[in-house]
Protein backbone atom coordinates (compact mmCIF):
# COMPACT_ATOMS: atom_id res chain seq x y z
CA UNK A 1 0.00 0.00 0.00
CA UNK A 2 3.33 2.25 0.77
CA UNK A 3 3.60 3.51 -2.83
CA UNK A 4 6.89 5.58 -3.18
CA UNK A 5 6.79 8.97 -4.10
CA UNK A 6 9.50 11.20 -4.53
CA UNK A 7 9.33 14.64 -5.14
CA UNK A 8 8.41 16.76 -2.22
CA UNK A 9 8.21 15.15 0.94
CA UNK A 10 10.37 17.48 1.96
CA UNK A 11 9.50 20.78 0.27
CA UNK A 12 6.37 21.20 1.87
CA UNK A 13 6.31 23.02 5.52
CA UNK A 14 5.33 21.58 9.41
CA UNK A 15 2.42 22.13 11.05
CA UNK A 16 3.46 21.67 15.36
CA UNK A 17 0.92 20.87 17.58
CA UNK A 18 1.62 24.16 19.57
CA UNK A 19 1.23 26.52 15.99
CA UNK A 20 -2.07 24.24 15.48
CA UNK A 21 -3.07 25.69 19.33
CA UNK A 22 -2.03 29.36 18.39
CA UNK A 23 -4.42 28.61 15.08
CA UNK A 24 -7.30 27.54 16.48
CA UNK A 25 -6.58 29.98 19.50
CA UNK A 26 -6.77 32.56 17.02
CA UNK A 27 -10.10 31.53 15.27
CA UNK A 28 -12.48 32.45 18.14
CA UNK A 29 -12.96 34.94 21.20
CA UNK A 30 -14.27 33.24 24.22
CA UNK A 31 -11.04 30.93 25.01
CA UNK A 32 -7.96 31.73 26.13
CA UNK A 33 -4.67 30.31 24.37
CA UNK A 34 -4.13 28.26 28.03
CA UNK A 35 -7.43 26.65 27.41
CA UNK A 36 -7.45 25.56 24.21
CA UNK A 37 -3.95 24.38 24.34
CA UNK A 38 -5.81 21.91 27.43
CA UNK A 39 -8.60 21.29 24.91
CA UNK A 40 -6.49 20.02 22.26
CA UNK A 41 -4.56 17.86 24.23
CA UNK A 42 -7.79 16.32 26.07
CA UNK A 43 -8.75 15.33 22.64
CA UNK A 44 -5.73 14.23 21.50
CA UNK A 45 -5.59 12.10 24.50
CA UNK A 46 -9.34 10.89 24.31
CA UNK A 47 -8.41 10.20 20.73
CA UNK A 48 -5.48 7.87 21.83
CA UNK A 49 -7.17 6.13 24.72
CA UNK A 50 -10.09 5.40 22.53
CA UNK A 51 -8.09 3.49 19.74
CA UNK A 52 -5.73 1.84 23.20
CA UNK A 53 -8.80 0.44 24.55
CA UNK A 54 -9.62 -1.03 21.10
CA UNK A 55 -11.97 1.51 19.71
CA UNK A 56 -12.60 3.21 16.68
CA UNK A 57 -12.73 6.72 15.86
CA UNK A 58 -14.95 8.57 13.20
CA UNK A 59 -14.80 12.03 12.90
CA UNK A 60 -16.98 13.24 9.48
CA UNK A 61 -15.63 14.93 7.11
CA UNK A 62 -12.20 14.38 8.57
CA UNK A 63 -11.78 10.80 8.93
CA UNK A 64 -12.02 7.37 10.87
CA UNK A 65 -9.35 5.68 12.77
CA UNK A 66 -9.25 2.12 13.64
CA UNK A 67 -7.10 -0.87 14.36
CA UNK A 68 -5.39 -2.93 12.09
CA UNK A 69 -3.93 -6.24 13.30
CA UNK A 70 -0.64 -7.67 12.35
CA UNK A 71 0.02 -11.23 12.19
CA UNK A 72 3.10 -12.81 14.66
CA UNK A 73 5.95 -13.34 12.01
CA UNK A 74 9.55 -14.28 12.29
CA UNK A 75 11.64 -11.53 11.80
CA UNK A 76 15.20 -10.83 12.19
CA UNK A 77 17.82 -9.15 13.75
CA UNK A 78 19.92 -7.07 11.13
CA UNK A 79 22.36 -7.28 12.87
CA UNK A 80 23.07 -10.84 13.40
CA UNK A 81 20.15 -12.78 11.24
CA UNK A 82 19.06 -14.42 14.06
CA UNK A 83 15.49 -15.04 13.97
CA UNK A 84 13.37 -13.92 16.35
CA UNK A 85 9.57 -14.40 17.10
CA UNK A 86 7.23 -11.20 16.80
CA UNK A 87 4.23 -11.87 18.45
CA UNK A 88 0.92 -10.19 16.78
CA UNK A 89 -0.01 -6.79 17.36
CA UNK A 90 -2.33 -3.72 16.65
CA UNK A 91 -1.42 -0.70 14.47
CA UNK A 92 -3.44 1.97 14.72
CA UNK A 93 -4.84 3.24 10.92
CA UNK A 94 -6.34 6.20 9.33
CA UNK A 95 -8.84 6.57 6.61
CA UNK A 96 -9.03 9.95 4.81
CA UNK A 97 -12.98 11.20 4.97
CA UNK A 98 -13.97 12.22 1.41
CA UNK A 99 -14.13 16.05 2.33
CA UNK A 100 -10.20 15.85 3.35
CA UNK A 101 -9.77 14.10 0.37
CA UNK A 102 -11.10 16.20 -1.90
CA UNK A 103 -9.75 19.30 -0.16
CA UNK A 104 -5.95 17.82 -0.40
CA UNK A 105 -6.20 17.19 -4.09
CA UNK A 106 -7.42 20.54 -4.81
CA UNK A 107 -11.18 19.77 -5.70
CA UNK A 108 -13.53 21.91 -3.68
CA UNK A 109 -16.54 20.15 -2.11
CA UNK A 110 -19.12 19.10 -4.49
CA UNK A 111 -19.21 19.60 -8.15
CA UNK A 112 -15.73 18.68 -8.93
CA UNK A 113 -16.09 15.04 -8.63
CA UNK A 114 -13.71 13.36 -11.21
CA UNK A 115 -16.71 11.10 -12.55
CA UNK A 116 -17.25 12.94 -15.73
CA UNK B 1 -17.79 -0.25 21.28
CA UNK B 2 -19.31 2.47 19.32
CA UNK B 3 -16.55 4.76 17.73
CA UNK B 4 -15.58 8.14 19.62
CA UNK B 5 -17.31 11.10 17.50
CA UNK B 6 -16.56 14.77 17.67
CA UNK B 7 -19.85 14.51 20.13
CA UNK B 8 -18.30 12.48 22.35
CA UNK B 9 -14.83 14.60 22.57
CA UNK B 10 -17.46 18.27 22.87
CA UNK B 11 -19.05 16.05 25.57
CA UNK B 12 -15.39 15.99 27.02
CA UNK B 13 -14.31 18.78 27.03
CA UNK B 14 -17.97 19.73 28.39
CA UNK B 15 -17.28 17.33 31.41
CA UNK B 16 -13.44 18.06 31.91
CA UNK B 17 -12.56 21.66 31.20
CA UNK B 18 -16.21 23.30 31.89
CA UNK B 19 -16.38 24.59 28.36
CA UNK B 20 -20.17 25.28 27.32
CA UNK B 21 -21.47 23.00 24.90
CA UNK B 22 -21.21 25.78 22.16
CA UNK B 23 -17.93 26.35 23.00
CA UNK B 24 -17.33 22.38 23.38
CA UNK B 25 -18.89 22.11 19.95
CA UNK B 26 -16.99 24.62 18.48
CA UNK B 27 -13.78 23.89 19.38
CA UNK B 28 -13.78 20.16 17.97
CA UNK B 29 -14.65 21.76 14.61
CA UNK B 30 -11.70 24.13 14.68
CA UNK B 31 -9.60 21.69 15.72
CA UNK B 32 -10.59 19.26 12.56
CA UNK B 33 -10.85 22.51 9.95
CA UNK B 34 -7.39 23.97 10.96
CA UNK B 35 -5.43 20.70 10.21
CA UNK B 36 -7.74 20.26 7.23
CA UNK B 37 -6.57 23.46 5.92
CA UNK B 38 -3.24 23.18 6.80
CA UNK B 39 -2.88 19.49 4.81
CA UNK B 40 -4.72 21.79 1.77
CA UNK B 41 -2.28 24.19 2.21
CA UNK B 42 0.36 21.31 1.44
CA UNK B 43 1.08 21.62 5.12
CA UNK B 44 2.42 18.35 6.95
CA UNK B 45 1.01 18.35 10.48
CA UNK B 46 3.08 16.95 13.30
CA UNK B 47 1.48 16.21 16.52
CA UNK B 48 3.89 14.79 19.18
CA UNK B 49 2.86 11.76 20.95
CA UNK B 50 -0.12 11.19 18.28
CA UNK B 51 1.25 10.97 14.93
CA UNK B 52 1.66 12.95 11.92
CA UNK B 53 -0.31 13.58 9.07
CA UNK B 54 2.04 13.41 5.78
CA UNK B 55 0.91 14.06 1.95
CA UNK B 56 1.99 11.99 -0.50
CA UNK B 57 1.85 13.45 -4.51
CA UNK B 58 0.59 9.89 -6.28
CA UNK B 59 1.38 9.67 -9.95
CA UNK B 60 -0.70 8.60 -12.67
CA UNK B 61 -1.10 4.60 -12.70
CA UNK B 62 -3.70 2.42 -14.58
CA UNK B 63 -6.75 1.23 -13.32
CA UNK B 64 -9.90 0.09 -14.55
CA UNK B 65 -13.76 0.17 -13.85
CA UNK B 66 -14.68 -3.01 -11.86
CA UNK B 67 -17.89 -2.98 -13.51
CA UNK B 68 -17.16 -2.62 -17.01
CA UNK B 69 -13.52 -3.94 -17.13
CA UNK B 70 -12.72 -0.88 -19.15
CA UNK B 71 -9.20 0.58 -18.65
CA UNK B 72 -9.39 4.03 -17.34
CA UNK B 73 -6.14 5.64 -15.69
CA UNK B 74 -6.04 7.25 -12.40
CA UNK B 75 -5.53 10.67 -12.34
CA UNK B 76 -2.17 12.16 -10.54
CA UNK B 77 -3.17 12.59 -6.97
CA UNK B 78 -2.44 14.10 -3.36
CA UNK B 79 -3.40 11.97 -0.69
CA UNK B 80 -2.88 12.21 3.02
CA UNK B 81 -1.25 9.53 5.26
CA UNK B 82 -1.10 8.81 9.08
CA UNK B 83 2.23 8.00 10.83
CA UNK B 84 1.12 7.10 13.96
CA UNK B 85 3.62 8.83 16.58
CA UNK B 86 6.00 6.25 18.93
CA UNK B 87 3.52 6.96 22.00
CA UNK B 88 0.40 6.07 20.37
CA UNK B 89 2.19 2.87 18.54
CA UNK B 90 3.36 1.61 22.37
CA UNK B 91 -0.04 2.28 23.98
CA UNK B 92 -2.28 0.61 20.73
CA UNK B 93 0.53 -2.48 20.88
CA UNK B 94 -0.47 -3.45 24.26
CA UNK B 95 -3.90 -3.87 23.69
CA UNK B 96 -4.17 -7.46 23.60
CA UNK B 97 -7.41 -7.56 21.66
CA UNK B 98 -10.92 -9.75 22.00
CA UNK B 99 -10.96 -9.53 18.11
CA UNK B 100 -10.34 -13.33 16.56
CA UNK B 101 -6.56 -13.66 16.09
Amino acid sequence: MEEHDDQNKSRSSVLTKSELIERVAQRQSQLSQKDVELAVKTMLEEMSQALATGGRIEIRGFGSFSLHYRAPRLGRNPKTGEAVDLTGKYVPHFKPGKELRDRVNGEDDEGASPSN
Amino acid sequence: MSALTKADLAEKLFEELGLNKREAKEMVELFFEEIRASLEANEHVKLSGFGNFDLRNKRQRPGRNPKTGEEIPISARRVVTFRPGQKLKQRVEAYAGTKQQ
